[in-house]
């Protein structure tokens, strides 16, 4: 193209000339965003959500948020003349009467289960790969209030369609905000204008869900987006990338198109899933009432590890001057979703204090190069897998005929066994992965060429990795570790004195001793740089001890 | 934009060296005028023509796709009408299946076209520190001090000090605007709608029971208070599970006086967060909550035997009217459903108050 269109350079110029967009253009047409699989995770979120938005909005036109009695007249012969809430008529309205509608319905709710699951697995890409680092700590923090709203919109959104199943979700909300010590029963009755159900709940879960929540949430991904955009993207380390630069392709046109594409996939995901994948089937269920119950009714799967809690809690209720304390509820609904929000919100500023690191880092961590923030982080996705798992202990139960209470019990323990376990596999196999790559630097490839020396002695011949694989090996970057040692009249150095200050240069060294030195063992004696025939058969089995 | 040169790996597969003697690219050949060449910018890695051409073809066939189904879905929506489970799984496969084809055909288009069709980028940018440098930060201060002695909030202390006490009072009122979204718990919590002489009636169909027809040892009867078989708020505490047992098989947790012929009533609210404990083993005599799997004896004052549920799930009193119909003798004595910080040992209060009476 030898000269911009006059279509695109008319109103180009008209805009440029009020405000002033050309310079900021200038500056970002280009703007090099590096590429890996995994920094797409997290776009699968904020696509799920535009998707969400659209469908939502399409939902809005024809739902009632009420919960005023009718007689269902509707075309769906099981219910005719059954009486049951306008919100739940209206959602069977929606799915036998609205053409496009049921479809619309079923992709809302894949979009939603989509949005949580792509938050979740971006989240933990961030985690492993340490790119919460300064200067990203704030974006991490607004990562861990979408999550915590995503869960809360979901919440809400759930419980809109009033069907059987809907409402043992929102009884078990009540029941366990009621338990709240002081300030429940109030927040109960405010909530759900006096006692449970009232005929108030719907449209105030409404009101939050398609307005207060989603508003937030746009805000919130807004500057999510922007901090990310302003300190440009973390890289995975290789050739030519380093902590001053950034690698990869430049926004227009490449990563456009590929952010187009990605939307396009994700939106064709979430309508197959709405054509083909029943979700939700309400007109099944029949209307709410707070006497009846389905058995093997199941939250949507983000809040499936609250469930479990709550399913593996023994009974457990304290009496305390004249008051109720039920541990058995509280405990569960609030010590897990704690531990894991708490922790992600700290995680962050706990691991600077802890290492003394207040470098910028914009090249991303290997997870095997941070052994004990991986091992900490599977340890947590244990913890959530098996509350997770539990939440649908009674399916366990069934599917695989083991008993109802041994799967509880079985869960009881694994809660405090099973991410003891995790850490420490973990840790063991980042040190293996550790001790590969250092192999594979000082050694090469095994290259599958079998060798005989002049002297009889058999060697294969080893070649040197590809220069990509072993820059991105090369990329390991030591974990600072705050000085603790007494200097030479016994005095701790500054920061590390006192039982704090101790535990805080314990926990550094703990932190940050790396186990498998990239140049430490000494096996760069002369063939670190040759090319063909170094190390013979057998020099990559001396026994390492572990330090 | 791009501040230097990486050469990717592939680079001399792609890319032919300058032969000695040629001259580089991009420099005049003929004259002094350039020749009107794509030039290869570094970090920019141009596709091979042909490639590119073949790849057209791929895009333009998909984008056609997407094209049909796109039509298709219109047509659909046009075609196919709702109005019953069947029309209306037809509707959706049709409206469902046409727009996933069209956008997934759009989505792959795209991607052959970035991939194939666009160069390999490996263009690099400097990264700068985020903080601002001394000079900035130093102007930021001082202009931030000169603004405050400007304005004389420092000064007027009088001034700083009412306007923080007039915004007190607003920043609380948007709270207290919040009272009227309900009433005060009171005491509401501690009674249901239940009462002497009122008729237990089958859950769903409203029929008053008849003590001598009901008559299953080991079943389990879903139960309502007649008059609000509707009354959403009122089922949700006083919704009952009524059991027959024989006489002898019941024990000491369950009080007898509140029996009648063996048919006990509990309340079908699970006292851990309130679903209906709604499953029952007929052999064991388990009353179990399907939502976190609390498990009450039945035979035993439904007292727990597993699970999270703390307390059993409370005994409505009830007897028979003149014509032989069940009938609650009162209201609960304890609140039912789940725990609340109001609600004390309510248990040890109803065991003294049951003393006295007897």
């Amino acid at each position: 193209m030898n000269e911009t269109p006059k279509a695109i350079a008319g109103p180009a110029t008209y805009l440029d000339d009020r405000l002033g967009a050309g310079s900021f253009l200038k500056r970002n047409l280009r703007k090099v965003f590096p590429d890996h699989w995994s920094f797409l995770l997290g776009e699968i979120a904020l696509y799920s959500f535009i998707i969400l938005l659209l469908t939502g909005t399409f939902l809005t036109f024809w739902f009632k948020p009420s919960m005023g009695h009718v007689e269902y007249q509707g075309v769906y012969e099981p219910l005719k003349g059954v009486m049951m809430s306008e919100a739940y008529a209206s959602t069977l309205h929606i799915s036998f009467e609205v053409r496009g509608g049921l479809l619309i319905r079923q992709m809302h709710h894949w979009a939603a289960l989509l949005f949580v699951a792509g938050m979740m697995v971006h989240a933990l890409r961030v985690f492993f790969t340490g790119a919460y680092r300064k200067p990203r700590e704030l974006n991490w923090i607004i990562g861990v209030l979408l999550l915590t709203l995503a869960l809360a919109e979901g919440l809400t959104g759930y419980s809109l369609p009033d069907d059987l199943l809907s409402g043992a979700g929102l009884r078990i909300t009540e029941g366990v905000a009621i338990s709240l010590p002081i300030v429940g029963t109030y927040i109960t009755f405010f909530l759900f204008g006096g006692e449970y159900p009232g005929v108030d709940v719907i449209s105030r879960f409404y009101t939050l869900h398609i307005l207060l929540i989603p508003g937030i949430l746009l805000a919130l991904i807004s500057a999510h987006m922007v901090l990310m955009w302003v300190q440009k993207h973390t890289q995975m380390p290789g050739p030519g990338r380093t902590e001053h630069n950034v690698v990869g392709a430049p926004f227009y046109p490449a990563f456009m198109a590929k952010a187009g594409a990605y939307f396009l996939f994700t939106f064709a995901c979430i309508a197959g899933l709405g054509t083909f994948a029943q979700i939700n089937p309400i007109w099944l269920f029949g209307p709410y009432t707070p006497a009846d119950i389905s058995a093997g009714s199941q939250p949507d799967f983000y809040m499936g590890f609250l469930e479990g809690a709550l399913r593996l809690m023994p009974a457990w209720e304290i009496n305390f001057l004249d008051h109720t304390v039920p541990l058995s509820v509280l405990i569960p609904a609030l010590v897990p979703m704690g531990i894991i929000m708490t922790g992600l919100a700290l995680y962050p500023f706990a691991e600077q204090w802890i290492t003394g690191d207040r470098r910028e880092h914009h090249l991303a961590d290997r997870p095997r190069n941070a052994p004990v923030r991986t091992s900490i982080g599977m340890a947590a996705v244990t913890f959530y897998g098996i509350l997770w798992l539990l939440g649908a202990n009674d399916e366990i139960s069934t599917h695989f005929h083991i008993g109802l209470y041994e799967t509880t019990i079985i869960g009881r323990f694994a809660i405090f066994i099973g991410p003891a376990i995790a850490y420490w596999i973990t840790y063991r196999i980042c040190i293996g992965l550790q001790r590969r790559d250092q192999d594979i630097l000082s050694h090469g490839v095994e290259s599958g060429v079998i060798k005989r020396l002049p002297h009889g002695e058999y060697i294969e011949v080893h070649t040197p990795p590809a220069e990509d694989i072993a820059e991105h090996m090369r990329g390991k970057k030591q974990i600072p570790i705050v000085p603790g040692d007494d200097d030479k009249d016994g005095i701790p150095p500054k920061g590390v004195r006192g039982p704090i200050g101790k535990l805080r240069a314990a926990a550094s060294k703990f932190y940050g001793t790396d186990h498998v030195p990239l140049d430490g063992h000494g096996h760069h004696d002369g063939h670190g740089d040759g090319h063909d025939e170094h190390a013979a058969v057998g020099a990559g089995d001396k026994p390492r001890e572990l330090h | 934009m791009t501040d230097n040169e990486l050469p990717g790996p592939d680079d001399e597969a792609r890319v032919p060296r300058r032969v000695i003697g040629t001259p580089a690219q991009g420099t005049a050949v003929l004259g002094t005028r350039p020749v009107e060449t794509e030039v290869e910018t570094p970090g920019v890695t141009l596709p091979d023509p042909a490639d590119a051409r073949k790849a057209e073809r791929t895009v333009t066939l998909l984008f056609f796709v997407a094209f049909v189904a796109g039509i298709a879905f219109i047509a659909s929506y046009v075609v196919f009408q709702v109005g019953s489970l069947d029309k209306t799984a037809v509707s959706n496969a049709a409206l469902g299946g046409t727009l996933t084809v069209a956008l997934l055909a759009l989505a792959s288009g795209v991607v052959v076209w970035v991939r194939r069709i666009m160069p390999k980028y490996n263009l690099v940018q400097e990264r700068h520190e985020m903080r601002s440098d001394d000079d900035t930060r130093g102007y930021v201060d001082e202009t931030f001090r000169a603004g405050a002695g400007e304005s004389g909030f420092v000064k007027h202390k009088m001034m700083r000090r009412t306007l923080l006490l007039a915004a007190a009072p607003l920043g609380l009122a948007p709270l207290v605007l919040l009272k009227d979204l309900g009433p005060l718990p009171g005491t509401s919590l501690r009674h249901t709608v239940w009462k002497k002489g009122m008729k237990l009636v089958v859950e769903g169909t409203g029929q008053p029971i008849l003590a001598a027809d009901f008559d299953s040892p080991g079943g389990i009867l879903s139960v309502v208070p007649e008059g609000y078989e509707h009354d959403l708020n009122a089922l949700a505490k006083a919704t009952l599970i009524l059991i027959k047992f024989r006489p002898e098989d019941l024990k000491s947790g369950t009080i007898k006086n509140w029996t009648y012929d063996g048919i006990v009533a509990y309340s079908k609210i699970c006292t851990h967060v309130g679903c209906p404990a709604a499953l029952y083993e007929q052999t064991t005599h388990h009353i179990l909550c399907p939502c976190h799997q609390s498990t009450f004896d039945a035979t035993d004052g439904a007292k727990v035997i597993f699970g999270p549920a703390a307390r059993p799930l409370p005994q409505l009193p009830i007897g028979v009217d003149g014509q032989g119909y069940l009938i609650a003798q009162a209201d609960f004595d304890v609140p039912v459903g789940p725990s609340f910080w109001e609600r004390g040992d309510a248990e040890a209060d109803a065991r003294e108050a049951r003393g006295n009476q007897s």
